[in-house]
């Protein structure tokens, strides 16, 4: 019962937040709003028993990638809402953007609702998982199953991390020659 | 206990809030961060399909696609610095050369 | 077919090929940097070790019993569809064996001939690069298995030979040369082409072996099938081996360097119609009509070419007309059914055509560039070895015992009488005396009389240099000696040929009813043809030496005839004004109207539509990221509700 209440106060302040993410002028609010988001998906994440999830999305999303955010907006001086302009060129496009959500909202729904979701049962049920422990049995499989992609991704982490630097960095001989 | 369902919808509903804002804003910045709404209704998908079928994939997924998402928030973050050092502004509406 | 496990030299084969193809590639990608001398030790190796490897190959097939000389070996599988296959594989057997050796033999010599006579030419590497594909394709297409690969080899040799005909491009009419080379043999390869396919169609396989063990069983003698596919591969064969009606390309390509005319238009690449008719004999023995045509046609364009000759000035134009002339005759000998006897005669005709090719570029080498006959005379004494080796060729061409030409020649004529005919007879021997005479003609004019050269030429004269002699004396050898491989009573060539003449069972091949001529008749007739020869050299030495004005006397008699002669019977100017022009014409009412007109109309009009749709579709390109991004949400919507209405 109580994660019941639990889960319907989460989800509307997950909902309300992403609106917010949305609908606010001003980008520094918006990311904040994200933050939100984030953290009150990690509650979800508990109730779901997937702790460790929880934890990184606390760390990793809402802590590393959203302070990313924060400081490109303060680096760039976004925190003017004139960013947008006035008003948008483009004059059907939020309209029919809202219906065409509206639209995917009751479709997602309607299935989802229609839809007795089967599949072969798996062998870690909230009580084994909390015999040994949700992080440990991240860890093992990341090491056995997944140790291949494990190693794939931190080649991709590498890789952003060069892409990064020299999209980033100021290109100095260039702006010499001109 | 509360029926996975509604977790699904949810994730559905962040999932079009998302998308939504994506298509609505101008702002790059946040039409990246409306993205990352996006991959975390995902997550949250993933989650809910692994507390479901009583497997631990779906929580090993998620956590790949943190590692996608933090890489990508990397990279695409120096565009938009490249793309202001260019052209003095992150409105995508400006940003509009893939016209004829 | 006995294997041989371990080390065969037959095993070797593809080395034969290998070897030139790779001096191809080094002198083609690297011989604008290397020097001279190394991009000519590269092409002369390259080539010498191919002759290396096949005399091994050579040597081994002599091991095995005379049946049992065919070797193939399968290399992989070049094109597979349906029941067509074209398999890349070589095949050894006496026939081919010969080929390799005298191909790659010949072109060895040229190929260190070569080595002086090009040695201040720009182009040195492109000219051996060229040389050495030549003599790639030219072995392929003798090694070939089957007819596709052995088209390929056809195509090589045509293509180097446009190449090398015009390799003094900067010269029109050098240039020119080349195409009108490339294209009298793109008509000959059309017939070869339609062959290939009927033969496909006919037999379901392309493979030789296969080929001539199924078609005694598959065609009646003198079928319609047998005529056409025999008739159409000599198309081919005419096309490639400069017989009338498409011989006028051979006399033309003397604008190339002479050591290619020697390699190409003499030694090797127009005896692969002659090569091709005798791989193809089962074939032919099926259609006595074809090879009726073959024997016709060779006997004719052996006098023809003959009489051409007789009134021509340019050094080389006589020896190309002697070629044509030459050619004809091994026709002659294939088309009476004699085929060892027309590659004996292709092998002679090898050494002394490549000899006399490589006397004359000495000669033109000395003069500086002269080929005139006219302008030459006295040579004898400036340049001695040349003079040496020359007579031999034109005594073996001319056919005097014991020289090579001799031996081939006489077997020739006697086998044009003993199978043939006395018209067939009458024509060889005919041809036979004018050959003796413009030879000697030519050596007259050019080694012999009072010095008509211009007092310039004549202080720069000179004796060629080592590597363009030594060519000439190992060819003058051979000329002398290589007759005696077909020596009358005992030919060793017979009986190494014997088993790749198939179907000795039709009575019209060789085989063992040579012997079956009384001795007799055989001197008698050998006795004819050296008395012939005789009477032609007796002529040129009337009028060339004795009485140097007697020519002109003739010529002023006979103004018409000469005129004809002259100008070749006008048969350049009979193709230009029956083919070329009105193809020229036609092709410009094709190209103004059909295609500037109407199909480049048609393609307009449609880029045209393209264009006016694209005006109205380009607006839903608005530049705006977002507007796509729309777009994919729209799709996503659509196929999800899609498949919730369907599903």
């Amino acid at each position: 019962m109580l994660a019941g209440l639990l889960f319907i106060i989460m989800g509307l302040i997950t909902i309300v937040c992403a609106l917010c993410v949305v609908f606010q002028k001003n980008p520094v609010y918006s990311a904040i709003f994200l933050i939100q988001t984030m953290v009150s998906l990690a509650v979800l994440y508990v109730l779901l028993h997937a702790q460790f999830i929880a934890a990184i999305q606390v760390m990793v999303y809402a802590g590393a990638i959203m302070v990313l955010f924060v400081f490109v907006i303060m680096l760039l001086n976004l925190n003017k809402t004139d960013v947008e302009g006035d008003y948008d060129k483009l004059l059907f496009q939020k309209p029919s953007a809202i219906i065409l959500g509206f639209i995917l909202v009751v479709m997602i729904g309607v299935v989802t609702l229609n839809t007795v979701f089967q599949g072969t049962q798996g062998e870690y049920t909230p009580e084994s998982i909390s015999q040994i422990g949700n992080t440990q049995l991240v860890g093992k499989m990341l090491f056995t199953k997944y140790v291949f992609p494990f190693e794939i991704a931190s080649v991709l982490l590498f890789a952003a991390v060069l892409g990064a630097i020299i999209l980033a960095k100021k290109q100095i001989i260039k702006e010499k020659e001109v | 206990m509360i029926p996975l369902t509604w977790y699904l919808i949810l994730s559905g509903m962040l999932f079009t809030i998302g998308a939504v804002g994506v298509l609505i804003r101008r702002n790059a910045i946040v039409i990246f961060m409306c993205i990352e709404l996006m991959l975390n209704a995902v997550n949250l998908a993933f989650v809910t399909f692994a507390r479901q079928l009583n497997s631990m994939d779906g929580q090993i997924f998620v956590f790949f696609i943190m590692t996608v998402a933090a890489a990508e928030a990397a990279v695409g973050l120096a565009i938009i610095i490249a793309i202001y050092r260019n052209k003095a502004t992150v409105n995508v509406d400006n940003i509009n050369l893939m016209k004829w | 077919m006995p294997y041989f496990f371990g080390c065969s030299y037959l095993d070797l084969i593809g080395f034969v090929l290998l070897f030139p193809l790779a001096g191809t590639v080094i002198n083609g990608f690297l011989g604008k940097k290397l020097n001279k001398a190394i991009v000519g030790i590269v092409g002369c190796t390259a080539i010498g070790l191919s002759f290396i490897v096949s005399f091994f190959i050579f040597i081994d097939l002599l091991k095995f019993d005379p049946e049992h000389r065919v070797f193939e070996k399968d290399y992989f599988t070049w094109i597979g569809s349906g029941t067509f296959e074209a398999i890349a594989g070589l095949q050894v057997d006496p026939l081919s064996v010969i080929m390799i050796l005298v191909v790659s033999g010949v072109g060895f010599l040229i190929h260190v001939y070569s080595v002086g006579y090009m040695h201040d030419d720009d182009g040195f590497y492109r000219y051996f690069t060229y040389l050495n594909l030549f003599t790639f394709s030219m072995l392929l297409l003798v090694l070939a298995n089957n007819f596709l690969l052995m088209f390929i080899g056809w195509e090589g040799v045509g293509l180097c030979s446009y190449l090398l005909i015009g390799f003094w491009f900067e010269k029109k009419s050098a240039s020119d040369a080349g195409m009108k080379a490339f294209i009298v043999n793109r008509v000959g390869d059309f017939g070869f082409i339609l062959a290939i396919m009927l033969i496909f169609v006919t037999f379901n396989t392309i493979d030789f072996t296969d080929v001539f063990h199924a078609a005694p069983e598959h065609l009646q003698t003198g079928s319609f099938i047998a005529t056409m596919i025999t008739l159409l591969l000599f198309v081919g064969a005419i096309g490639k081996s400069a017989q009338i009606p498409l011989y006028t390309w051979l006399p033309d390509a003397m604008e190339g360097p002479t050591p290619v005319s020697a390699l190409i238009h003499a030694a090797t690449m127009v005896t692969a119609g002659v090569y091709m008719v005798v791989r193809c004999n089962v074939l032919y023995t099926l259609s006595p009509f074809s090879l009726t045509v073959v024997a016709v046609i060779g006997g004719a364009t052996a006098l023809f070419a003959a009489t051409i000759g007789l009134a021509q000035n340019d050094i080389k134009r006589v020896l190309a007309y002697s070629t044509v002339s030459q050619i004809g005759y091994m026709f002659l000998a294939c088309g009476v059914g004699a085929y060892i006897t027309g590659i004996f005669h292709l092998v002679t005709h090898a050494f002394f055509k490549a000899l006399l090719f490589l006397g004359s570029g000495s000669v033109i080498h000395g003069l500086g560039g002269e080929q005139d006959m006219r302008k030459m005379g006295g040579l004898k004494k400036y340049m001695p070895t040349t003079h040496t080796t020359f007579l031999i060729g034109t005594l073996a061409i001319a056919g005097i015992p014991p020289f090579a030409g001799f031996f081939s020649k006489d077997e020739i004529l006697l086998d044009a009488f003993t199978r043939g005919s006395l018209l067939l007879w009458g024509l060889g021997a005919f041809a036979a005396l004018l050959t003796a005479f413009y030879m000697f003609r030519l050596l007259f004019m050019t080694f012999y009389g009072k010095s008509n050269m211009t007092k310039h030429v004549e202080e720069h004269v000179h004796e060629s240099p080592m590597s363009i002699l030594i060519p000439l004396l190992v060819l003058a050898f051979l000329s002398i000696l290589g007759g005696f491989i077909g020596f009358p009573t005992a030919s060793a060539i017979n009986s190494f040929l014997a088993p790749v003449i198939g179907g000795g069972h039709h009575g019209m091949t060789d085989g063992g009813d040579l012997h079956h001529v009384s001795n007799g008749l055989m001197f008698s007739m050998m006795g004819i043809s050296t008395g012939i020869a005789i009477i032609g050299i007796l002529l040129a030495y009337l009028m060339y030496i004795k009485q140097p004005d007697l020519p002109a006397k003739i010529v002023g008699k006979f103004k018409l005839i000469y005129t004809i002669i002259y100008n070749k019977y006008y048969v350049d100017e009979i193709y230009d004004a029956t083919i070329v022009k009105p193809t020229v014409k036609t092709s410009f009412v094709l190209w103004k109207i059909v295609d500037v007109k109407i199909i480049d109309g048609f393609v307009n009009a449609v880029a045209r539509i393209v264009e006016l749709k694209s005006e109205v579709l380009k607006l839903f390109q608005t530049g705006y990221v977002r507007n796509y991004a729309l777009s994919i949400l729209l799709g996503g919507v659509i196929i999800i509700f899609c498949s919730l209405v369907l599903l």
